[in-house]
């Protein structure tokens, strides 16, 4: 007996409209969709915005210089906080407030130069080994390989041990570190692209390597890779601030985020507030919360999840 | 489960379903996804949902577990199962529920199986969780599923990993685990989507035989009319998540009321008649072979075909075949190791890089997936203006005149040279690559699979077009698919591939018509038909072997 010798009793029903009897695309185009950022991501960008704000400006408006002292005339080390010193003041003396302002911009100089360093070799690194075919790949994916196994805090100590401690070495350490990360990042976005449908349109085409790799690749490679910066920003400024933490970053009386940490660390046991120590924190916690906040939005913005790759 | 009783398996009256959506830069709005749906499905029944995609047809088959696929709620109507409304369920209700009385067959078998684990524990999975058989039953139901499926080697497929048995042969298994707790329905979403069509036939077999014989209901979900006509009793048509008709398989195929149900039935009818021979070759292939680096297999052996200048020659094979390669082969992206490519008769330079801009130009492709092939960060004017200026350094206005000429061309509306090709529908998106290959003013162009992954009436529409565009600008076509259908629609020669060799070549009345040979005639019968009882016909001519799968 099969199927359709037992007639099926369904009585018919049509549909009373007639709607869908046209059978028709969209014909004109729909509204393009636009970046906005979220309630959150806006949030980030305020906090983002505040600490730019006061890293550019902040050595001008501080109400103290970096090293002078609210009370010179009185024993005045780890005071709370009291007109003239708003954050109180630190190890020796000095106007916490005063400090902050000019450690942004010292700490986000640095971590902004290095990881622009990093970015400009990492991707053309990246994108080049690729582009470059498989051979070149291989050797620059080795020797990078053998980079990166370098753990970075101890690279950073051998490094500043050997020449020394100044802001030039500091980005150029922390970019090269960071370049070989870059290039992984670079690398393996790269490689799903050149790998797609449209690549291989335009090499059919005819079209250059130049046009593949700058309009083909890049704008595709771009947004994930805007994403990455900003985390790689926070990396660096933790990186930057950890070799302050240790002694080995900016070398006082200069002030960075993560040294003034470390060296007003016993206001934790003696001091009238704990806010020399706190307020450096909650910077560095700021802003790379708001940083990741705004890369949040772009990333979803992107439709990608960058956390497979990194 | 031996309930004898009139009560329907499935029964949904008024069914609505909603999601939120989240457009960009606005508030996040509801949405009606499926709306007023009622159906019955009786004991040993087969429904067939049919529709596009967005129909709400696999939504449906869920909801009859109670179950909304990302964040999808069912906010109207009554789902009752066996006569229980399933929306008042408790949780715990519901997991007995679901693999238990109602069971699901998705449509990527390999996706859908832990690789790690063997198939057998994988069958009696859900059969165990729920206690209903001991283990040593259930492993004696599910090598007698594997029989009634037509598997090979019954006894000990169960042992192998899902890495080791083919894709037709997963399905099937994924459909023995979905029989093994004795359910009393069976969704099949699109389960034979994915495979060859001489797979597709075994599976729709094995399907088919062991609805009958375990006289469960099931749900067949699909978007191919002439499938779902195979195995239903009953069909209904969705569109944009509302009934368009319901009614018995052979009212719907033999009379369909509505107007696009009709066009559903009168899907790819012979569009074009076979054109004349003319003399003139634009493209010719004498004894290409040609292999991968990594590989040293030859995937094309010996291939040897022409191509006349505003003709269509139609390449058929299935996964596998060497199809796309020979593709590759012709546009230079993979030089062959042996024989020559002659292009308007001048021989063509194997590799892409020797060949010269107008010879790049003359030869155009169309690929298969329109979403990987533009480029997502620029516009349907960037895309298409490309070419413009590579080939013909049209620039300013008069690149923005031939790009909206270009568009009107590919029949789409206003506005769309600034949009982003994320913005665009499947078909739309397929048009503008259509738009690019053209822009070249090319003489041959090379579509590979280019209505693969196209709803059927959209497919049909590009078809249409792609014939029009012929007529106009005399282009010749290189048509390379696994889809019979199209073939017959627009070929006017054909070369069928089987294992990197043609097998059969010649213009398309001759390919296609007896004597065949071996593989061939599998291909051919193989291709499902828009009308009752096919299925049991090549059931009976059972000519068919097991294709290898």
């Amino acid at each position: 007996m099969t199927h359709h010798s037992r007639p099926s009793t369904q009585e018919h029903y049509v549909a009373p409209f007639d709607d869908v009897t046209s059978f028709e695309e969209l014909k004109d185009a729909p509204p393009p969709a636009k970046f906005k950022l979220t309630f959150m991501g806006k949030i980030g960008a305020v906090v983002v915005t505040f600490w730019v704000l006061i890293a550019l400006l902040g050595p001008f408006i501080a109400p103290l210089g970096e090293n002078e002292l609210p009370f010179p005339d009185a024993y005045s080390e780890f005071q709370a906080p009291q007109p003239g010193a708003w954050l109180g003041t630190d190890v020796d003396d000095r106007d916490v407030l005063s400090r902050l302002m000019f450690g942004a911009s010292r700490t986000l100089g640095i971590a902004f130069a290095a990881t622009i360093i990093a970015y400009f070799f990492g991707v053309i690194l990246g994108i080049g080994a690729i582009v470059a075919g498989p051979k070149v790949d291989l050797v620059v994916s080795r020797i990078n390989d053998a980079f990166m196994s370098l753990p970075t805090i101890m690279l950073g100590l051998v490094v500043v041990a050997a020449v020394g401690s100044s802001i030039p070495i500091l980005i150029l350490t922390a970019g090269f570190i960071y370049t070989t990360v870059v290039f992984r990042l670079a690398r393996g976005i790269g490689m799903d692209i050149i790998v797609m449908d449209y690549v291989e349109a335009a090499k059919v085409r005819g079209d250059g390597i130049w046009w593949i790799v700058t309009r083909e690749i890049w704008p595709n490679a771009a947004m994930p890779l805007i994403s990455d910066f900003g985390l790689r920003l926070i990396i660096v400024i933790l990186f930057i601030s950890s070799l302050g933490f240790l002694g080995l970053g900016v070398q006082p009386p200069q002030a960075d985020w993560g040294s003034m940490v470390r060296e007003n660390l016993g206001a934790l046991q003696y001091g009238e507030s704990y806010l020399p120590v706190i307020a450096p924190a909650v910077a560095i916690a700021t802003l790379t919360v708001g940083i990741n906040l705004v890369v949040d939005d772009i990333s979803s913005h992107a439709g990608r999840k960058l956390s497979g790759r990194m | 489960m031996l309930d004898q009783t009139t009560t329907p398996v499935l029964s949904v009256k008024n069914l609505k379903i909603q999601a939120t959506s989240y457009p960009p830069g606005e508030k996040p709005k509801d949405i009606t996804i499926v709306e007023d749906v009622s159906f019955t499905v009786q004991r040993g029944k087969v429904l067939g949902l049919i529709g596009e995609s967005g129909a709400g047809k696999s939504t449906i088959g869920l909801t009859s577990m109670a179950f909304g696929r990302g964040g999808v709620r069912i906010t109207g109507g009554e789902i009752l199962v066996n006569g229980r409304d399933i929306l008042k369920d408790s949780q715990s209700q519901l997991r007995s529920l679901r693999g238990q009385d109602v069971t699901y067959v998705s449509q990527s078998a390999a996706a859908s199986f832990n690789p790690s684990k063997r198939l057998m524990d994988q069958v009696i999975e859900a059969t165990l969780r729920h206690g209903i058989l001991s283990k040593n039953e259930a492993k004696t139901r599910a090598i007698e599923l594997f029989r009634k499926l037509g598997l090979p080697s019954p006894e000990t497929i169960g042992d192998r990993y899902p890495h080791q048995v083919s894709g037709g042969q997963l399905q099937r298994v994924m459909t023995a685990m979905a029989l093994c707790p004795k359910p009393s329905l069976v969704v099949f979403d699109e389960p034979t989507t994915a495979l060859d069509v001489t797979t597709q036939i075994d599976v729709l077999k094995a399907i088919k035989e062991a609805i009958r014989e375990t006289g469960v209901a099931a749900l067949y979900i699909t978007h191919d009319l002439a499938v779902v006509a195979q195995v239903s009793d009953d069909i209904m048509v969705l569109r944009h998540g509302k009934m368009v008709e319901y009614g018995a398989t052979s009212q719907i195929i033999t009379a369909p009321a509505q107007a696009y149900t009709q066009d559903l039935v009168n899907i790819r009818s012979e569009l074009h008649s076979e054109k004349q021979e003319n003399g003139t070759p634009i493209l010719k292939i004498e004894n290409v072979t040609a292999r991968y680096k990594s590989v040293p297999i030859n995937v094309l052996k010996d291939i040897s075909v022409t191509l006349e200048a505003g003709h269509t020659l139609a390449v058929v094979g299935e996964s596998g075949s060497g199809k796309s390669t020979l593709a590759r082969a012709i546009t230079g992206l993979l030089p062959p190791i042996a024989g020559q490519i002659s292009f308007n008769d001048q021989p063509l330079p194997p590799a892409m890089q020797d060949r010269s801009k107008d010879e790049l130009r003359d030869l155009q492709m169309i690929f298969q997936m329109a979403d990987v092939a533009m480029n997502p960060r620029q516009t349907v004017g960037q895309i298409i203006g490309r070419p413009l200026t590579f080939y013909f350094g049209l620039r300013g206005s008069a690149r923005k005149a031939r790009i909206r000429e270009l568009l009107d061309q590919i029949e789409m509306g206003r506005g769309f040279e600034d949009r982003y090709p994320a913005e665009l529908s499947g078909g739309q998106k397929q048009r503008v690559c259509i738009a690019r290959a053209l822009a070249a003013k090319p003489k041959l162009i090379i579509c590979d699979e280019v209505t693969s992954a196209l709803d059927p009436l959209v497919a049909d529409g590009i078809l249409r077009l792609l014939l029009d565009l012929q007529a106009q600008e005399n282009v010749a076509y290189l048509f390379i698919t696994h889809d019979l259908a199209t073939v017959r629609a627009i070929a006017d020669k054909i070369a069928v591939m089987h294992k990197g060799k043609i097998v059969r070549y010649g213009p398309k009345s001759q390919v296609l018509t007896p004597p065949f040979d071996d593989y061939t005639d599998l291909l051919l019968s193989s291709v499902p038909e828009m009308r009752l009882g096919w299925l049991e016909e090549v059931i009976a001519n059972a000519k068919m072997q097991a294709a290898g799968n």
